[in-house]
């Protein structure tokens, strides 16, 4: 019997899948047998090297898709692609995301705009044509990458907390909207996560961050990629419109 | 099947009605809600195996909004149809 973990024969894309959690999710996803299509949009050689390193993998294929989540035009033209070689899509990780922690009275206009057009508009473009792409195979899943933030918002974390608090919205009314069409979408919700992102903030944060967390380490990449792959892969065949917490215990 | 009847077939299945009746003056909002309206979509998608752009899913507006769409991406109709 084949397990239940394996995605072969799938087509995944993975948004911000150059390093960190994304990273570690493309890995993870092509280990168990999906052809991953990678993305990233401000290093174009990082994404050439991890699509061969993805090829290094036993049997594994992978194409670097290079563009910004959130420009309707290059979606358009990304998903154009995919339906031309692939002619499907069966797993999408919306993981590609933004962080810029701001004070409410510093906050600028560009930092929302430019949180939302990643973080919450690039959810919303790739979701519109994924779900077009699954139904025609009548069914896919679709992985939103939120955070602990938006559901319990963080000081100085307005713009980023909202933005991914939009996603549970934007998660929980797609799952309503598209389970008609055997499409699942959920949403993972990270606690702190060892990945660049973590690393910016500064060393007296970072260890009250790690005070905070029950299990008393820092979340891996690799952790959250697990919690991917089960909503991925059939173990979740009948589980639509969660959020599920991959934070160690941590409490803000 | 000509491309007309092929589209016919979509619209019909996807509203529910007769093929005959589907005329290029039907129209989004009258003869079609939403939901019908993404099935309709889906359903020429699958028919011509093509992949429409969000803003002509948006703009799709009647059957005659639907094949002059249609041409952009390569498939006519005559003009009887």
């Amino acid at each position: 019997m084949e397990s239940l973990l394996t995605l072969r024969g799938k087509v995944a894309l993975v948004t911000g899948s150059t390093r960190g959690i994304g990273w570690a999710t493309a890995h993870m996803l092509a280990r168990h047998g999906a052809t991953v299509l990678l993305n990233g949009s401000t290093n174009a050689g990082l994404l050439s090297e991890r699509v061969e390193e993805i090829k290094q993998i036993a049997s594994a294929e992978a194409e670097g898709f290079s563009f910004d989540v959130g420009n309707p035009n290059a979606v358009r033209d990304c998903y154009s692609s995919i339906f031309k070689k692939y002619k499907r899509l069966d797993i999408l990780v919306n993981n590609a995301g933004i962080l810029d922690d701001s004070l409410l009275g510093m906050v600028t206009p560009q930092t929302i705009e430019k949180t939302f057009h990643v973080n919450v508009q690039g959810v919303i473009l790739n979701m519109q044509y994924a779900a077009r792409l699954m139904a025609r195979n009548h069914g896919g899943s679709i992985v939103n990458l939120s955070s602990i933030i938006g559901r319990v918002g963080n000081v100085g974390q307005v713009v980023y907390g909202g933005s991914k608090a939009a996603v549970i919205g934007i998660t929980l009314s797609a799952a309503k909207e598209l389970a008609p069409a055997n499409i699942r979408v959920n949403a993972i919700a990270p606690g702190f996560i060892d990945t660049d992102m973590a690393r910016k903030i500064p060393e007296a944060k970072f260890q009250e961050r790690m005070q905070s967390i029950k299990m008393g380490r820092i979340g891996t990449p690799e952790d959250v990629a697990k919690a991917i792959l089960f909503f991925a892969s059939d173990l979740s065949t009948y589980v639509t419109g969660q959020v599920l917490g991959v934070d160690g215990g941590m409490l803000i | 099947m000509d491309n007309n009847a092929r589209l016919q077939k979509a619209f019909a299945d996807s509203i529910g009605i007769e093929h005959q009746k589907v005329t290029d003056d039907l129209a989004y909002g009258k003869d079609w809600d939403s939901v019908s309206h993404m099935a309709i979509v889906a359903a020429l998608e699958s028919e011509f195996d093509i992949m429409l752009d969000t803003l002509d899913v948006t703009d799709m507006s009647s059957v005659g909004k639907a094949k002059e769409i249609m041409g952009k991406y390569g498939i006519t109709f005559d003009i009887a149809g």
